[in-house]
């Protein structure tokens, strides 16, 4: 085989090499986005909380993430007796893995052409992309559940059942709350999703299904006030108790990797994606209209985060079946019986 | 458990058969490596929470059986914050207790220091000036509100609320530097003393407490932004942890824990002490008994203290702080230059204290926890035979697996924060 014919072989509509450099990319921005989502966090908790936060660090504390992960790489690994050795070790890599994994479908900016090439700015352009996406977010509870289960401590098994039984049920109410975008747009296709926003997003549309989203994204990241499964108070530290050194800062990045990727989801689903708040805006690149939307998106987590207290357990699941899930059924019911309306007359 | 042993050398102990001689002389069972990770009887995990736990407010320790998440029976264990206070004050002269009492109850210091300066003046028969008795409750209403602000804090931190603490804080620092202010101590102050007060408060001290009247409400209002109508403490705290008037009566609970349940017992108002019959004040109480109804009284009564400390900052008597009588107090300085006699009473009081009679006294003031007495015996020296301290935290603690039974793990925090017990009161 010729070089030029390695060189110019395709996985699907992409040249392999294309692949493989956005899939570097978006890794290390996504590792990074991870890090600095850290600093972000404490920042606006020490600004809502009166205090000034890491300012240490290099210029305004801006390197605390680099001092953070080396000594997280330090520190030693301390594992409990008893444990399943082997699950053990590898239930922290699930917890960054499934979150990154999503991020694969999600498009960016719209497609540009590059010396009459299409430009698709998703590492893996997917018709049925939503499905991909709500296949392996599901992954996540794994990373809880193994390392929960692996560590032989109680407060470890508790954390764990307590997050296996959230994300079950709080994966249903968010599926069906993006059920709505789907009908409107008539497409699983992220791409489509978004341009199909382009008179009015979807949140406008939806606001219903957005709000059931953001509370669904907020229980399955374990956030406040859904932060169950390690609640602090309660549980010590919940599934990640036994952990230490970089195999609890795994954990740590997962759930911020996670917070990255369900507000990117919210941002194609809901707010527009790449799409310019006004038309005429459209000089800004879509790129950046789209990290800021999603950094308003973890803002708002973070906003929440700081000022709520915590549910109680058996109310979340209350909540999740009995409130979310009926309303996300409504909403789909709603959508339908217009779209369809509409599309008769 | 894996030892780490040293290396074996030649010649010298250490290694495999020192390590188990050491273990035999200390009576350490040679099966206690072999303990087993879960016990399973009747169905129940049995969960240790504690002594090291980060919302068992510092070092109580509850083993905690659980079906699930249900906790079915709830045993607290105590003492790992032993400290024989009871036993030092044999020890030392009575002003000299003074700072121990400091360290029993560390969120209310003053309170404990006015607990024991009360006894010891009802054996002495002293009477403190009308300005002490005014200052002692002034310094006692904002050490109450201050222990209150840390048990709003954590008591909201328990529940998952981390932002409420730091603004709690923010306001107990002014308190806290009125503490520093008239005795030179932000926590320990020592600043009541048998016979009076450790020196009249300086001319800022008006101001500094008149901002505190001014700007406490406000913050108050904040915290009840906050928290009191946010649905999510609603629901978790309404109808958890009841128990009812007769119960709780009967485990002997007192302060907030009590009116929580309805029963308007305050002793400041059933046995005033220190001129708190002078001023005007009500006492909150709750109706059913649960944890959010203790957190109201709470609440409200942050405010009530607002009001005496006003009260009795309008009316500040002007006069001595300590009383006259100079076999208790030591004279001003300007005397003691001056007169022979008084230079003796300074000497005797500074080497030896002085002599209280023959006799016993029961002397209870309400703390911010409830109910704390002083029960003192003195066989006429200038030390206590015995000091009995019936601690608040202590009789509240023992409604807790009452109150637990049945719960959820998370409530269980909810209800140890709504009792808040703090462990240097409970093991003294």
């Amino acid at each position: 085989m010729m070089l030029a014919d390695i060189w110019s072989y395709q996985i699907g509509p992409d040249y392999w090499w294309l692949i493989v450099l956005k899939g570097v990319i978006i890794v290390l921005f996504l590792a990074t986005a991870a890090a600095y989502s850290t600093y972000a966090e404490r920042k606006v908790a020490a600004h809502i909380q009166l205090r000034i936060g890491p300012n240490r660090v290099g210029p305004l504390g801006l390197l605390q993430p680099a001092a953070d992960a080396v000594k997280l790489l330090f520190k030693e690994n301390v594992a409990p007796a008893g444990r399943d050795k082997l699950l053990y070790l590898v239930a922290p890599a699930f917890a960054a893995a499934a979150a990154i994994f999503a991020f694969a479908v999600i498009p960016v900016s719209g497609v540009s052409t590059v010396h009459g090439y299409q430009l698709h700015w998703d590492i893996a352009h997917l018709n049925v992309g939503l499905l991909y996406i709500l296949a392996v977010t599901s992954l996540g509870v794994y990373a809880i559940f193994l390392g929960g289960w692996s560590a032989n401590s109680k407060y470890s098994l508790l954390g764990a059942l307590r997050s296996s039984a959230q994300l079950i049920s709080y994966e249903m109410a968010v599926a069906f709350a993006l059920m709505g975008a789907v009908i409107l747009s008539q497409s699983l296709d992220l791409e489509q999703i978004v341009l199909a926003q382009h008179r009015a997003w979807f949140v406008l549309l939806q606001p219903l299904g957005f709000l059931l989203y953001f509370t669904g994204a907020l229980a399955e990241t374990n956030r406040l006030p859904f932060d169950l499964p390690e609640a602090e108070t309660e549980l010590v530290a919940g599934y990640h108790t036994e952990y230490s050194g970089m195999r609890f800062g795994f954990y740590f990045l997962g759930e911020y990797i996670n917070m990255v990727t369900v507000c990117s989801i919210a941002t194609v689903l809901f707010l527009g994606g790449w799409l310019p708040i006004l038309p005429f805006l459209d000089f800004i690149p879509g790129v950046l209209w789209f990290l800021a939307k999603m950094l308003l998106l973890l803002f708002g987590m973070m906003w929440i985060r700081w000022t709520l207290p915590r549910l109680r357990y058996d109310r979340l699941m209350n909540l999740g079946w009995k409130v979310m899930l009926p309303l996300g059924l409504l909403n789909i019911a709603v959508t339908g019986a217009v779209v369809a309306v509409k599309a008769s007359l | 458990m894996a030892a780490i042993l040293p290396p074996q050398q030649p010649g010298l102990p250490g290694g495999e058969d020192t390590f188990a001689e050491g273990r035999r002389r200390l009576g350490v069972p040679p099966d206690l490596d072999n303990v087993e990770l879960t016990e399973i009887g009747e169905d129940t995990m049995e969960l240790n929470m504690g002594p090291q736990h980060p919302s068992t407010h510092g070092v109580l320790r509850l083993v905690l059986d659980l079906d699930g998440e249900v906790v079915r029976a709830c045993r607290p264990d105590i003492g790992f914050l032993h400290t024989g206070f009871e036993k030092d004050f044999e020890r030392h002269t009575y002003q000299q207790c003074i700072p121990y009492s400091d360290r029993m109850d560390y969120l209310a210091p003053l309170i404990n220091n006015l607990g024991f300066s009360l006894a010891a003046e009802k054996l002495l028969g002293v009477e403190v000036p009308p300005r002490g008795q005014y200052l002692r409750v002034i310094m006692c209403e904002l050490a109450r509100l201050g222990s209150h602000l840390i048990w709003f804090g954590t008591h909201a931190l328990d529940m998952g609320a981390t932002t409420p603490f730091l603004y709690a804080w923010r306001e107990r620092e002014t308190i806290m530097d009125i503490n520093e202010l008239v005795s030179g101590v932000r926590m320990h102050t020592s600043f009541i003393r048998v016979g009076g007060l450790m020196a009249d408060v300086p001319d800022e001290f008006e101001a500094m407490v008149r901002t505190v009247v001014h700007t406490f409400p406000k913050a108050i209002d904040e915290y009840e932004l906050l928290i009191t109508k946010n649905p999510i403490w609603r629901e978790r705290t309404i109808g958890l942890g009841t128990i009812s008037a007769e119960d709780a009566l009967a485990y002997g609970m007192s302060g907030p824990c009590l009116r929580g349940s309805g029963v308007a017992y305050d002793l400041r108002k059933a046995q005033p002490y220190s001129s708190y019959d002078h001023f005007e004040f009500d006492v909150p109480i709750g109706v059913n008994g649960d944890v959010y109804d203790r957190y109201l009284v709470r609440m409200r009564e942050m405010r009530e203290s607002l009001r005496i400390i006003e009260q009795a900052l309008d009316n500040l008597p002007s006069g001595p702080v300590n009383t006259l009588d100079r076999k208790v107090a030591p004279p001003p300085r300007n005397e003691i230059n001056t007169s022979m006699e008084s230079l003796i009473h300074h000497f005797k009081l500074v080497t030896e204290g002085f002599s209280v009679p023959r006799g016993q006294v029961y002397q209870a003031v309400e703390s911010p926890r409830g109910e704390l007495g002083f029960y003192m015996v003195s066989d006429g020296s200038n030390r206590p035979y015995r000091v009995k301290v019936r601690a608040p935290s202590f009789s509240n603690l023992h409604a807790l697996p009452y109150m637990v039974k049945g719960e959820l793990i998370a409530d269980v925090v909810a209800v140890i924060g709504s009792i808040d017990i703090v462990l240097g009161d409970v093991d003294r």
